[in-house]
């Protein structure tokens, strides 16, 4: 027998695992279209004035074996030292079972935001834990689920403060023992909206009389460890709010900033077992008052009941966000980082109160005897007592040590000029501390036995419990902790289990391939400010990611700061603000947004201080054009940008874009346009070229970064050549303009994914995406036409990547509302399309490339379905109050109590599209909303709601 | 007693120079079920066009604003502890506040009832 070999090929990841629908079933689909080609179908779509000349010039697609290969090599480059920076980031340990089993568990990342509560009960309940970790220790009675990190969220206390403090001062004082990062995104915060900034020594330089608020770290950057009682009394003698900026380790073992009668307390969570990341992504925690909850930006979970009275999560107070309120919005925010809090939570519940403690009191005896060996050869530290941060005076030594430590593989940080601060953590070995000694010229041994030394002040020990709730004492085991995140998985809906066709919101695949470098330790490990010689790899990999997101966009420069889509708006309206100051136009305020654009759009165009306008939509979804003319007109050099959204929100490429893009250029204003439907154009048109002077990218939307059940994200920006001066700059190095966020390259480490795509897809795998994006959506767009009206389509009967159904006559036909829909999708195991937005009682409907042909035929068949259920409503078969989709979604509760219904339980719990093995229950039956914020539970509720 | 109406869907039921204020059933229906009202407190003087108030559905959170100039007398606690009772009586028990005019000459600028039925119909 001979043997015959077979002519190795490395499979196309792009058109083999990526795009969804095989080539025959494109064919199919084009059929029913009624298109010859793919090609075809998009000289339909996309209109040929803003077509790209050229193909995107990327390097040749890689199978996953190579790109993982490249991006080891690449990765490599990075140099993994102990980094003893602190400064708002420490080493820590990620507990196993948590990696494992939520951060590298695609049921936990590819989730969306729990905007549908009834299928998202299980990563509320872990936010909700969160929630109640953050209130516990900052001795607060209520925290939100998450900011972006901790000098964002500082920021965002501080407009807070603003809003909700009665004096009418407009100076904010910050305490000098804030990190430079936080001072720094402050700062740039602070200017747009009028507010003065004073940095100095909350004892000496504070006025409390002169300013509505200030805020304080806890322990100090550099180590202090002080009560501010009496400041904050003096702020409250002013009507003036306290912010506290607190580190979540030493909570524990430390007073909380309620006891000192702070009104907000924001600070990271990162070293509660979320890796460093060369700065992220980590969740950023706020906890205040119950008197000013309602002013809290960020989303915030609750306790509400289902239509049965048993309980159920929910998002509270979400009228004061963004999406509903605007520019009158609390703030922007919109991503919080779901996934990190989740695992932060985890941590809590992993180690419990007695664990956490434990670590703390090891951290803090581990810096007593650095500290104590330090003196021993000589050296004068500060501050006297401390928790893991101090502060050594070498003089002109400074340099000479920091390069010794280096030898030893240690990261100190570099104060002034004639001091080092070293912060220990939950990793430091007595090796570690060792080294350190040696770096200062002591050659010493730790016994960690001998010293049981603590150096703590006394008052300021922490007297009251925390983390009581059973929650963080029963999951002790691993067989156990295991269990109850699997539970808890189970509870929700996410990519791994069907699709979710969201408009706007892009849920495509996120390939394994590219998730795996995530948790290499060369990504893991770096702390954001190691010197750059230690971050080759990176350096490489974000260099090469820029460039590949400027070829894409055709932009000629990127800033990968923001660590979101919504910072990425703040950021790309900042840098416009910054170039009109810089040619002596700095009165330009006035910003035109059309009444169809996400609502972050006027909420960030109002953090910068502009005005906003609002430009109609005519009857086709487009803009209105004269109108728009008119209100340009009307601002006249008063024009400072526009905001407008590519293809529209409405899904469908305009014609008119260029026309708008001129308009506002003769005026003198900047064009805005905002990337969320970037997937509609990758490889097809560049908003770059087609007049935009700036754009974000959600990289968690296009370019493959996971939803992570509601964050991360990452919105960096691209912008032209004369944008590129203004781009954010970071104390920790590039230009001098003030930074957005606390790190230079926002959350470094999942860069790496997006970075993976491109790589994976290559120039012409992406094109191919955006075609076959387009296809999905006109596919469903044409089987459902009929059932349902498809709002807008361009002159050619087409849509872009989205279609939004027209479900209004139903409610006007049957009283069936596009919530009814929603929840019925969910007996079919569907996650709801975008639901009232961009126009109020629609769907919006995205499938992805990703969704291969069968998933949608699934979709297609559950829509038609409640088509027909609805018919049955509408010919007086069945009443409204008595209907399925009325009592939608249908639990377990349904299938095994008392049933008085009219409909079968088979037809409850089994409609069309259901899987029937494999069918996905629904924990609870439709939440009651009102019921929630009627009254508010913000923490976990007792243990016997618990009970099954 | 004399009822006015206003383009931002207030009632005020004006008796001397003093009134009673609220939201009229049109307003209480398209804002959904209302779950939290944040009132000024009595003392507080206010311009016409200023922010007195917010109201919070399970859909929107919308401002209230002052119809004419005056002062707060008295706010209805009853709408802190049961803000459903704005769905359920908007222009009977849940009204806002008890004000004192300013300026009973302001009134004219505001609409009667046939008016502001033609208004929002």
């Amino acid at each position: 027998m001979t043997f015959e070999l077979t002519p190795y090929q490395p499979y196309d990841f792009a058109n083999r695992r990526h795009i969804g629908p095989s080539p025959t079933e494109m064919a199919e689909m084009l059929k029913v279209i009624g298109v010859e080609t793919l090609d075809a179908l998009i000289d339909e779509t996309v209109p040929k004035s803003i077509r790209q000349k050229s193909p995107l010039v990327l390097q040749k697609a890689m199978s996953e074996r190579d790109a993982l290969h490249h991006m080891r090599e690449v990765i490599k480059k990075n140099k993994v030292l102990t980094s003893l920076i602190g400064q708002g980031y420490y080493g820590t340990m990620t507990p196993p079972v948590i990696q494992r089993n939520i951060l590298e568990n695609p049921a936990w990342y590819t989730a969306y935001t729990p905007y549908q509560p009834e299928i998202a009960q299980g990563r509320l309940e872990a936010l909700l834990n969160f929630q109640t970790m953050v209130s516990d220790l900052t001795g607060l009675e209520i925290a939100n689920a998450s900011l972006l990190d901790e000098a964002t969220a500082a920021a965002e206390a501080m407009a807070m403060a603003k809003r909700s403090s009665r004096s009418k001062a407009t100076t904010f004082f910050v305490d000098e023992n804030c990190h430079p990062q936080t001072i720094a995104v402050i700062e740039t915060r602070a200017e747009p909206m009028g507010i003065d900034i004073i940095i100095g020594d909350p004892d000496t330089d504070m006025d409390a009389s002169a300013v509505f608020g200030a805020i304080f770290q806890y322990p100090g950057t550099y180590g202090r460890v002080q009560d501010f009682t009496p400041s904050i009394e003096k702020l409250h003698d002013a009507k003036a709010i306290a912010i506290m900026a607190a580190d979540i380790l030493a909570l524990c073992l430390l007073k909380s900033p309620g006891d000192m009668g702070a009104d907000i307390a924001v600070g990271t969570t990162q070293r509660f077992g979320v890796p460093m990341g060369y700065g992220g992504p980590h969740a950023a925690y706020m906890a205040t008052t119950d008197k000013l909850k309602r002013s809290m930006p960020g989303r915030i979970i609750g306790v509400s009941v289902d239509a049965r009275g048993n309980k159920g999560y929910r998002l509270a107070l979400q009228t004061r966000e963004q999406h509903i309120r605007r520019e009158k919005a609390n703030s922007n925010v919109c991503t919080a980082q779901a996934l990190l809090a989740v695992m932060a939570s985890m941590y809590a519940v992993f180690y419990g109160p007695a664990g956490l403690k434990a670590i703390a009191q090891s951290v803090h005896r581990k810096t007593a005897r650095l500290a104590t060996g330090l003196e021993s050869l000589g050296f004068e530290i500060t501050p006297d007592v401390f928790f893991d941060t101090i502060t050594v005076e070498v003089g002109a030594l400074q340099g000479v040590i920091m390069n010794a430590a280096v030898k030893n593989g240690i990261n100190l940080r570099k104060v002034g000029d004639d001091r080092i601060g070293i912060s220990l953590d939950e990793q430091t070995y007595p090796e570690t501390i060792e080294a350190v000694w040696r770096s200062f010229g002591g050659d010493m041994k730790d016994d960690s036995a001998k010293n049981r030394e603590y150096r703590l002040p006394e008052s300021l020990l922490r007297t009251d419990e925390y983390l009581t709730h059973p929650i963080f004492d029963m999951n002790r085991s691993e067989a156990e902790m295991t269990r109850y995140m699997r539970r808890l998985a189970d509870r929700d809906l996410a990519l791994d289990r069907a699709m979710i066709p969201l408009g706007s919101c892009t849920m495509k695949l996120n390939a394994t391939a590219e998730m795996i470098p995530l948790t290499w330790f060369g990504i893991s490990n770096l702390h954001p400010f190691v010197p750059l010689d230690q971050a080759a790899g990176y350096t490489e990999l974000t260099n090469q990611l820029m460039d590949q997101l400027c070829e894409i966009t055709g932009y000629d420069a990127m800033s990968l700061q923001p660590n979101s889509g919504a910072q990425g708006e703040y950021a790309g309206l900042l840098t416009i603000r910054n170039y009109h100051k810089s040619r002596g136009q700095g009165d330009r305020n006035i910003c035109l947004i059309p009444s169809s654009a996400h609502g972050t759009n006027p909420a960030s165009a109002q953090m910068v201080g502009w005005k906003v306008v609002v430009v109609k939509s005519a009857d086709n979804g487009e803009i209105d054009l004269e109108d728009f003319r008119t209100k340009a007109d009307a601002a006249g050099d008063n024009l400072a940008a526009c905001m407008i959204t590519y293809p529209s929100t409405h899904g469908v490429f305009e014609e008119t874009v260029t026309e708008v893009c001129k308009i506002t250029h003769d005026h003198g204003g900047q064009v805005y346009i905002d990337g969320a439907n970037m997937n509609a154009m990758c490889g097809l048109a560049q908003p770059g070229k087609i007049g935009g002077d700036v754009s974000h990218l959600n990289l968690h939307k296009t370019f493959a970064i996971p939803h992570g059940g509601g964050g991360p994200g990452m919105g960096p920006i691209g912008v032209g050549k004369h944008l590129e001066p203004f781009l954010p700059g970071h104390p920790e190095g590039g230009s001098d303009v003030g930074p957005v966020s606390a790190a230079p390259v926002g959350s470094g480490s999942i860069l790496v994914i997006s970075w993976a795509y491109i790589l994976l897809m290559g120039g012409e795998g992406m094109t191919q995406a955006t075609k076959v994006a387009i296809l999905n959506a006109n596919y469903i767009a044409k089987r459902l036409s009929g059932a349902y009206n498809i709002l807008f389509k361009s002159d050619k009967g087409r849509v872009a990547h989205e279609c939004i159904l027209d479900t209004r006559p139903l409610n006007d036909s049957a009283n069936v509302t596009v919530d009814d829909i929603a929840k019925r999708l969910m007996d079919c195991g569907f996650h709801a399309p975008t639901m009232s937005w961009p126009v109020p009682g629609t769907l919006m409907v995205e499938p992805t490339e990703s969704e291969p042909k069968a998933e949608i035929d699934r979709f297609i068949t559950a829509m038609l379905a409640i088509r027909a259920e609805a018919q049955e409503i509408e010919d007086g078969k069945i009443a409204y109050a008595d209907s399925p989709l009325h009592h939608a979604p249908h639990t377990v509760e349904d299938l095994v109590g008392d049933w008085d219904r009219v409909y079968t339980r088979e037809q409850a719990c089994y409609p069309p599209g259901a899987f029937r093995v494999d069918k996905y229950w629904p924990p609870v039956n439709r939440i009651d909303n009102a019921f929630g914020d009627r009254n508010l539970v913000c923490t976990c509720p007792p243990l016997d709601a618990y009970e099954e | 007693m004399a009822t006015y109406y206003s383009e931002e869907h207030e009632w005020i039921d004006v008796d001397g120079n003093t009134a009673t204020l609220g939201i009229t059933k049109h307003a209480a229906d398209a804002l959904g079920e209302v779950v939290f009202v944040e009132l000024k407190e009595a003392g507080d003087t206010f311009d016409k066009d200023d922010e007195i108030g917010v109201v919070e559905s399970v859909k929107a959170a919308s401002e209230l604003y002052a119809p004419l100039a005056g002062e707060v007398l008295e706010a209805n606690a009853t709408l802190e502890s049961d803000p459903g009772s704005v769905n359920e009586d908007p222009e009977g028990n849940a009204w806002f506040y008890k004000i004192k005019l300013e300026d009973v000459t302001d009134l004219e600028n505001l609409m009667d009832e046939t008016a502001y039925k033609a208004f929002i119909a």
